[in-house]
């Protein structure tokens, strides 16, 4: 591990200015929990980490009227921990809960997930379902980017040189809405998702059908996927098993997974149907206000 | 359960608290990568990136170059070994293998393979300074897999290997060629052919399965001082510290007296702690910089270079009568070596069809180089990948002739008598009261009642060796005993062992204290390794506590001025005619008035154990739309003899279960195809988490080894066998699909209910 030097700047211009006058050698620091390993085993090699954790704008989580602010250094823990986020954005907080063990959740954020940009990354598909804006500071001022359009390849985003990830918002949830998200491993803890599935569904009033949804897929392509077809296939469509199974097979169509130890392409393929139709079911049961049980991991 | 009548134990059979837990409850034990030593350096290790390569040259002017680097070794710094081999107490080694080994000498055989390693002032500039070592390759074409080195167009890894061939010299081998197939087992019993003609059903099927690592928790680490006298004093967490000190010296060209081993608390090992990868290394840094260094490995190294345990492949084929006899038995099995010859085949061989009464047998067995790590001893090494074969047919055959498996196994069983087929006649064994004892568990006999949910059951085998142990103990004047023996503790042994001397001297288990020390301070004692401490360095605690039995007896006929034989020494009392008599403590607190210390020594050189057979019954539910396998209840029933112990014999079981549910369904070495280890992290190297298991129960069966004075049966390694068989047939029972290819991933269950 090379040496590198640490700041821990509180305010959001420091740490930009920071950021911009290092030339690309300096990375900000949130929970670490990714950024600590590439470092001791040389896969970066930064000499300066820039801990964002200290930064005001960073640290907000405030819901209102007007939806979710998620700054991007919050603790999976915290966002857990709030129940009316557990009960209006379910798939968040289903990501935030398998993201590691309780140790990892009480430093790892939600915006170092979305930062490090792993095609597999548990956090992703659930900001992409439930409508996340990224808000982005640089030293040319502010941007928003939808969450579906903030990756670009594995560990690469569209991020630029001296930009920092601030918060994600989220629009304020429909009545008789629901989301859910899943991942698949081979284990049932500590694992990387074979295959993963994020949705957000919105049923009409007498909650028979699909007003609109939302599906997202990860692990099956070089970012995760929002799966455009899938989601415009529910709309309007009664709540089945035949609808479920159209949107399944529009996913497939979009994926394009990899062979490697975590499984093979066609098994991946074929998981995409799977666990379409079960979050799809959990996220329908959490719209209509039902209990949901189900074994992570499967 | 107690099969036998069993004797009247005071302190064998209880559960005290272990001698060395208050330490590692508190994280007070030292372990390998504990060591600290004044001026010490950091050692760090440049490993191959290719799976197979010619070294061309090595340059290391650049990393001599760096600020704070203050030695580098390659092997050019190592004695030469020429063409010797050595036996190291787990079996015969070819030194020049070993030697490059630990630093590749003309070639790297496996990605990991160590190149050169470093000494410097923080393990920084050490790992910075690998990074400025130019290693020139060519690259070769790497053979993974052991059908394909078996090939004859498969590139050949040693220049210097041709096909040994033990039992028989089949016209096949060809002993004049380079090949990769180092050896060739062959055993025989009875005749097959007519063995197969007697037979209603013939059943053969053949069988893959994964390298797979011991999965242990602690990196290797190890540190070393070449002292200006050239004595060597090593540092490290191993399962055998003689044996350390004999492939030290080896390697280092030294007699094995100016090597003193001086043991830490051990990580885990089961097989995986025994041969030597860095204190050569540290030595010879040592050696350069007049400094104690101190290596230790990181995790990738640990999966990519030390000695996991072989992939195979199998042919097994059983014949048997309609009313369930087996007639007879025939395998063929490869098994990958890695990189140097060395595989487990023989015991691999000889377990194949140890559980049952085989007439007639023929094993073929092969011993293949490829380009993996050089594999090593692994719990019961070799009997695991042979008893998922012969299990999984075995069920085969139960199903198709509709006879309950445990019924067909307690109709063949192993028992005394019985010829094994390379040839030893078992003694008292337990194999029929394991599946009786599993047979009659509440696990058993509780239906399964969801969908997708499946039992099966499946026994395994393994020898347990004797071996050699010293130990000698001390009479303190407060009556407490002070053990000092040499087998490192991977497994609760201290408890163990102390509890045998103090059943032996009739005091409680507190009131002895064990210590394992250095090879200088207690006589030779073998490796922690098949199963062997309880037993035969149990034997040696025991005659050190008769010796001080003796003594303790001479002494008191010397206080009471009597003949020595009116004196002896019964329930921790020395007892003379009429009135005399003194309880040990009593005696204890005069010894150093009436004559000086009083020490007791006991060695052991025990041929061989008995043997240990477990039975295990798994029930699993199996996603059917993803092939995930779940364990839903698990139960061992193991003959282990007589259990010192208890909760440590439970551990034993329960660890070897989990090891073996680890095996059966996700771990596996996955390589890409230039031969690299995509996997080399427990984040992907999948071991079950506790989500993963349930609590395994146990049921420890006794029936006592005669060969042990307590009946000691070992019972550390047999627990892993049973359950990828157990689990395959569980999974069949549940979703009528066979795999015979480890592990039993959810897209492989997947797969096969696609294809049905
Ligand atoms: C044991 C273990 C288990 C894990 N399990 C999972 C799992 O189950 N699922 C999963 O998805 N991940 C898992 N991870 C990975 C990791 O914990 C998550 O990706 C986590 O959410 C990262 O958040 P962090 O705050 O620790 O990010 P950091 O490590 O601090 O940062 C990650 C990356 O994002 C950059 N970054 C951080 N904040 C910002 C910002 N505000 N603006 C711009 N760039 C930024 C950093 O420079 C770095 O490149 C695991 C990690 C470990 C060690």
């Amino acid at each position: 591990m090379r040496d590198f030097e640490y700041e821990a700047p509180t305010t959001l211009s420091t740490a930009i200015e920071l950021l911009a006058q290092q030339d690309g050698s300096a990375k900000p620091l949130a929970g670490g929990t990714d950024l600590i390993d590439h470092v001791r085993t040389g896969r970066l090699e930064p000499d300066l980490l820039i801990d964002v954790k200290k930064i005001n704008e960073l640290n907000v989580l405030e819901l209102n009227g007007d939806g979710l602010r998620l700054g991007a250094a919050v603790p999976c823990y915290k966002i857990y921990g709030t129940p009316e986020i557990s009960q209006q954005y379910a798939a968040l907080t289903d990501s935030c809960r398998i993201i590691g063990g309780i140790q990892i959740q009480s430093r790892a954020s939600v915006g170092g997930n979305l930062c490090n940009s792993g095609p597999a990354a548990d956090s992703i598909p659930s900001l992409i379902v439930l409508g996340g804006v990224c808000v982005i500071a640089g030293p040319n001022g502010t941007r928003e980017v939808a969450a579906e359009d903030f990756c670009t390849a594995p560990g690469k985003n569209v991020l630029e040189a001296g930009e920092l990830l601030v918060e994600i918002k989220f629009p304020a949830r429909a009545a008789n809405s629901g989301s859910h998200y899943r991942r698949f491993i081979p284990r049932n803890e500590m694992d990387i998702a074979v295959v993963s599935v994020g949705a957000s569904v919105e049923l009409d009033e007498n909650q028979q059908n699909f007003g609109s949804a939302r599906i997202a897929l990860g692990a099956v392509a070089a970012t995760p996927l929002f799966a455009q077809a899938a989601s415009d296939a529910l709309a309007g469509q009664p709540v089945n098993a035949e609808s479920i199974a159209n949107a399944a097979a529009a996913a497939k169509e979009i994926a394009t997974p990899i062979t490697d130890m975590r499984g093979t392409a066609e098994y991946r393929t074929h998981l995409i149907g799977v666990l379409i139709e079960r979050v799809i079911n959990a996220a329908v049961s959490q719209a209509r206000g039902e209990a949901i049980c189900y074994k992570p991991g499967h | 359960m107690a099969t036998a009548e069993k004797p009247q134990y005071k302190v064998i059979g209880t559960r005290p608290v272990r001698h060395d837990g208050v330490d590692k409850v508190t994280g007070r034990a030292q372990y390998g990568a504990d060591t600290q030593l004044t001026g010490m350096l950091f050692g760090a290790t440049l490993r191959s990136p290719h799976a197979h390569a010619n070294i061309k040259s090595i340059d290391t002017s650049r990393a001599e170059a760096l600020a704070g680097v203050r030695a580098v070794l390659t092997n050019a710094d190592l004695p030469e070994q020429g063409d010797r081999i050595v036996e190291l107490g787990e079996g015969a080694v070819n030194m020049r293998h070993l030697n490059a080994n630990v630093l590749a000498k003309e070639k790297v055989l496996y990605k990991g393979h160590a190149i050169a390693a470093v000494a410097a002032d923080t393990i920084h500039i050490a790992e910075e300074a690998c990074q400025l070592i130019e290693v020139d390759f060519e690259v070769l074409e790497p053979v993974l897999d052991v059908v394909k080195a078996m090939a004859d167009d498969a590139p050949v890894l040693n220049d210097d290997i041709r096909t040994e061939s033990l039992g028989s010299h089949p016209a096949s081998d060809d002993a004049s060629k380079n090949t990769n197939v180092a050896k060739h087992f062959v055993f025989e019993k009875g005749d097959i052919v007519k063995g197969f003609e007697e037979a209603d059903i013939v059943v053969e099927r053949e069988f893959d399965t994964a390298t797979v690592h011991q999965g242990y928790i602690e990196p290797h680490a190890s540190t070393a001082h070449w002292n200006a006298d050239g004595k060597i004093t090593v540092w490290t967490c191993t399962q055998g510290t003689f044996s350390v000190r004999h492939q030290t010296a080896e390697l280092c060209g030294v007699p094995i007296s100016d090597v003193k081993v001086i043991p830490t608390e051990i990580g885990g090992g089961f097989g995986g702690k025994i041969s030597v990868y860095l204190p050569p290394v540290a030595a010879g840094l040592s050696k350069k910089t007049g400094q104690p260094v101190k290596l230790v490995m990181d995790r990738a190294a640990v999966f990519e270079a030390t000695g996991p345990t072989p992939g195979s492949h199998m042919k097994v084929k059983i014949g048997a009568t309609k009313d369930g006899k087996i007639t007879s038995g025939e395998a063929w099995i490869a098994f990958e070596a890695g990189a140097y010859t060395g595989s487990p085949i023989a015991p691999g061989c000889m377990c194949v069809f140890s559980c049952y009464d085989v007439p007639n047998a023929k094993v073929d067995g092969f011993d293949v180089c490829v380009n993996k790590p050089r594999t090593n001893a692994y719990r019961a090494p070799g009997s695991t990948q042979v008893c998922f074969a012969t299990e999984t047919i075995v069920d085969e055959i139960c199903k198709e002739l509709d006879i309950e498996p445990a019924e067909f196994r307690l109709n063949n069983a192993a028992q005394e008598g019985v010829r094994r087929v390379d040839g030893p006649v078992y003694g008292k064994v337990g194999m029929i009261e394991t599946v009786q004892a599993i047979r009659d568990s509440d696990h058993y006999q509780t239906p399964l009642t969801g969908k997708f949910q499946g039992r099966g059951i499946a026994t395994g085998f393994w020898f347990n060796c004797g071996l050699k142990s010293a130990a000698t103990a001390t009479v303190n004047p407060d009556g407490t005993v002070s053990l000092v023996e040499g087998s490192t503790d991977i497994g609760g042994s201290r408890a163990g062992l102390a509890m045998q001397l103090a059943e032996c001297l009739g005091i409680t288990a507190e009131e002895v204290k064990p210590a394992v020390v250095d090879t200088d301070s207690v006589g030779y004692t073998d490796v922690t390794g098949g199963s062997r401490v309880t037993f035969a360095t149990g034997i040696a605690a025991i005659n050190a506590g008769k010796d001080i039995q003796q003594q303790m007896c001479d002494r008191a006929a010397m206080i009471w001025d009597c003949d020595e034989t009116d004196v002896r020494y019964e329930d921790g009392c020395i007892i003379g005619s009429g009135d005399n008599r003194f309880t040990f403590k009593e005696l204890a607190a005069k010894i150093n008035a009436t004559g000086g210390p009083i020490a007791g020594r006991g060695t052991a050189s025990e041929e061989a154990q008995a043997g240990a057979f477990g039975t295990h019954c798994a029930d699993v539910e199996v996603d059917a739309d993803t092939g995930k396998v779940q364990i839903l209840r698990y139960t061992v029933a193991q003959d282990v003899g007589t259990a010192i112990h208890p909760s440590y014999v439970e551990g034993q079981l329960q660890g070897g279960a989990v090891q073996g549910i680890g095996w059966a369904l996700n771990e596996e070495y996955w390589y890409g195809e230039e031969g690299s280890m995509r996997n080399a992290s427990f984040l992907d190297y999948r071991i079950p988490t506790i989500y993963d298991v349930p609590m395994i129960e146990t049921i420890l069966v006794e029936v006592p080894d005669p060969g042990h004075p307590y009946g000691v049966r070992g019972v550390g390694e047999v627990p892993i066998c049973p359950p990828p068989a157990a689990i395959a047939n569980a999974i069949y029972d549940a979703v009528g699909v066979r795999m015979r290819d480890l592990p039993m991933a959810p897209h492989k269950v997947c797969a096969e209910i696609l294809k049905k």
